[in-house]
């Protein structure tokens, strides 16, 4: 990798954040590439969900710079990010379950008809959400066949994907994934899994929290390790073992004491 | 994708027609003036005030909210625009503006204290229902208001429809349960209505002001009362400080029979209509049948808790 000129998408530099007494963010930085799926991991209390809500509009740094495609951002709500093209998927199915797998996917951005019937009386254009859903699905194949059942018909793993395909047809820049699979058993957690390889393989590149090592081994194409409110390292996943990273996590490995070849 | 089943009703929306129907079956066997174009006609214009007043009621209850307050506020926008005319010598128009204006303020009341200070619905409503009774009581001096302008009549006038009297006030509440249906189905903000009462945090993170919706909701149902306030003198032909205490309960269990679940986000407001209808047959055909009223009171009470169970053991079933 080393020697390639990185697209870089989305940086942070020396983010603060304060909680009364509480420092949980202590001059951080955050760096995400194109194309790529970059784990965040780290032990509670290391700033790792802090960090994601700065970059998701949930809370606003005390101090430091975001920005996106170089520009410098400032959200002051997750409306904000959402409205610059960052989706985040979180943990607890963020959906709505009595309503249609369509009609969860345009929540909020729902396409009117034309003419008198969309202007006038307001109408939506319910064939072409629902078209644009099928496609949309079709394209990261999801295999749910019908788009107008009810969410609450889904398993667990099958609303999970409705949840990050949302994401996914609507972020412009960034994905976010808050613990997508946390709530989910071995077999529905691979199906996710899945789905977000075909997100950055479609060119989204994609921020996933994660506690599962396994999970983030299997995907991630680097490793943000966050620690005391700082950023420890980024690894490598493919030159480094489980438990090294584990040992970075929780401060048995020093930073300085990382084999080169295991830094990303 | 587009397939026959799709375009079939649940069995949800189904349930409350099927009870209606077998409703209607009982009380025809039971008594022979039951089945008639006029007992149909005289139905409809008992369950007028409290089919609007329900209206409001099922937009509340599609966030997961309740109105206790909704038949009290009625009340009080009855004795404002019948009193507003008999005092100050207003015209009809004007008056019952006054009157709709007053409920529709109450209703924003009810949704400041849900959504600005995150009161429970309950609560709130509990409260203004005292406070709308209260005033009414207050205001009117617990008289009747009798000295009315042939204005407000109007919408308790009738007109003859293939042997049936209907008043244009029925036509008005069928109006308003078409529109009510259209804007809930095919909006989207009525789909935003059904999306907060499902999950109103999901809601709020995709971008919908989820407090604004809320607060629309419960000045909407105002608005409604206020009509129904409007119904209500013109069917009576007076100002009845007493008026709204069994729709303020018949409303609520207008909603729950007509299929719509009190946890929110599901149900179909022309169901409500029916559940309107379901009640109103019980004491139409109860009272032909000449049990005394306690009875119906007894019946409807009945009526609720089996619908209530009916939602919750067909969610269990549904999970």
């Amino acid at each position: 990798m080393s020697g390639t000129q990185h697209n870089i998408v989305m940086q942070a530099k020396g983010l603060v954040k304060r909680y009364g007494q509480v420092t949980a963010l202590d001059g951080a930085d955050f760096e995400l590439r194109a194309g790529e799926i970059l784990a965040v991991i780290g032990d509670n209390g290391a700033g790792k969900s802090s960090l994601i809500k700065c970059l998701s509009g949930a809370t606003v740094p005390d101090e430091g710079v975001i920005s996106l495609d170089g520009t410098p951002i400032y959200f002051k709500s997750p409306i904000d990010a959402r409205r610059a093209g960052i989706e985040t998927v979180y943990q607890d199915l963020a959906v709505a379950p009595a309503m249609s797998i369509a009609e969860n996917l345009f929540l909020g951005r729902e396409i009117r008809r034309p003419g008198f019937a969309g202007n006038v009386l307001r109408m939506l254009d319910k064939k072409r959400m629902l078209q644009e859903s099928i496609e949309r699905m079709n394209d990261l194949k999801v295999g749910i066949r019908s788009m107008t059942q009810a969410v609450e018909t889904l398993s667990g793993g099958q609303r999970q994907c409705v949840a990050v395909s949302r994401a996914a047809a609507f972020a412009q820049h960034v994905v976010i994934m808050d613990e997508p699979t946390a709530a989910l058993g071995v077999k529905e957690g691979n199906m996710v899994l899945e789905l977000i390889r075909r997100v950055r393989d479609k060119g989204l590149p994609v921020v996933l929290i994660s506690h599962n090592m396994p999970h983030v081994f299997e995907i991630a194409d680097r490793i943000h390790v966050a620690r005391l409110g700082k950023r420890a390292a980024v690894l490598n996943p493919k030159n480094i073992s489980m438990s090294d990273t584990v040992a970075v996590m929780t401060g048995a490995m020093k930073p300085e004491d990382i084999p080169a070849e295991c830094l990303a | 994708m587009n397939s026959f089943k799709d375009k079939l009703p649940p069995l949800g929306t189904l349930g409350p027609l099927i009870a209606l129907v077998l409703a209607c079956a009982f009380f025809a066997s039971q008594s022979d003036r039951f089945l008639s174009t006029q007992n149909f006609s005289l139905i409809l214009a008992q369950v007028m005030v409290v089919g609007v007043i329900a209206i409001g009621q099922t937009l509340i209850i599609l966030t997961a909210g309740i109105d206790l307050s909704c038949g009290m506020v009625m009340a009080l926008g009855g004795i404002v625009m019948t009193k507003f005319a008999a005092d100050y010598g207003m015209s009809a128009p004007v008056a019952m503006a006054c009157g709709l204006a007053v409920t529709t303020l109450f209703g924003y009341f009810n949704g400041v204290l849900v959504t600005r200070i995150k009161l429970p619905p309950f609560i709130v409503t509990l409260g203004t229902l005292n406070i709308a009774f209260a005033i009414t009581q207050l205001y009117s001096g617990s008289q009747t208001v009798t000295d009315i302008p042939a204005g407000m009549n109007w919408l308790g006038s009738t007109f003859t429809l293939g042997g049936a009297t209907v008043s244009y006030g029925v036509v008005m509440m069928l109006g308003l349960y078409v529109f009510a249906w259209f804007a809930l189905r095919e909006t989207a903000a009525g789909r935003h209505v059904y999306a907060v009462g499902n999950n109103p945090e999901a809601t709020r993170l995709t971008g919908i002001p989820t407090e604004k919706v809320l607060l629309w909701v419960y000045v909407l149902a105002g608005l409604c009362y206020g009509v129904a306030a409007m119904l209500g003198v013109a069917r009576t032909g007076a100002g009845d400080p007493n008026a709204g205490q069994t729709e303020n309960l018949d409303a609520i269990t207008a909603v729950v029979l007509g299929g719509t679940s009190l946890f929110g986000g599901r149900g179909v407001v022309l169901g409500t209509l029916v559940g309107a209808l379901i009640v109103g047959v019980f004491r139409n055909g109860l009272t032909l049948m000449g049990v005394s009223s306690v009875y119906q009171i007894l019946v409807t009470g009945i009526l609720v808790i089996l619908a209530v169970a009916t939602d919750q053991l067909s969610r269990k079933g549904a999970r």
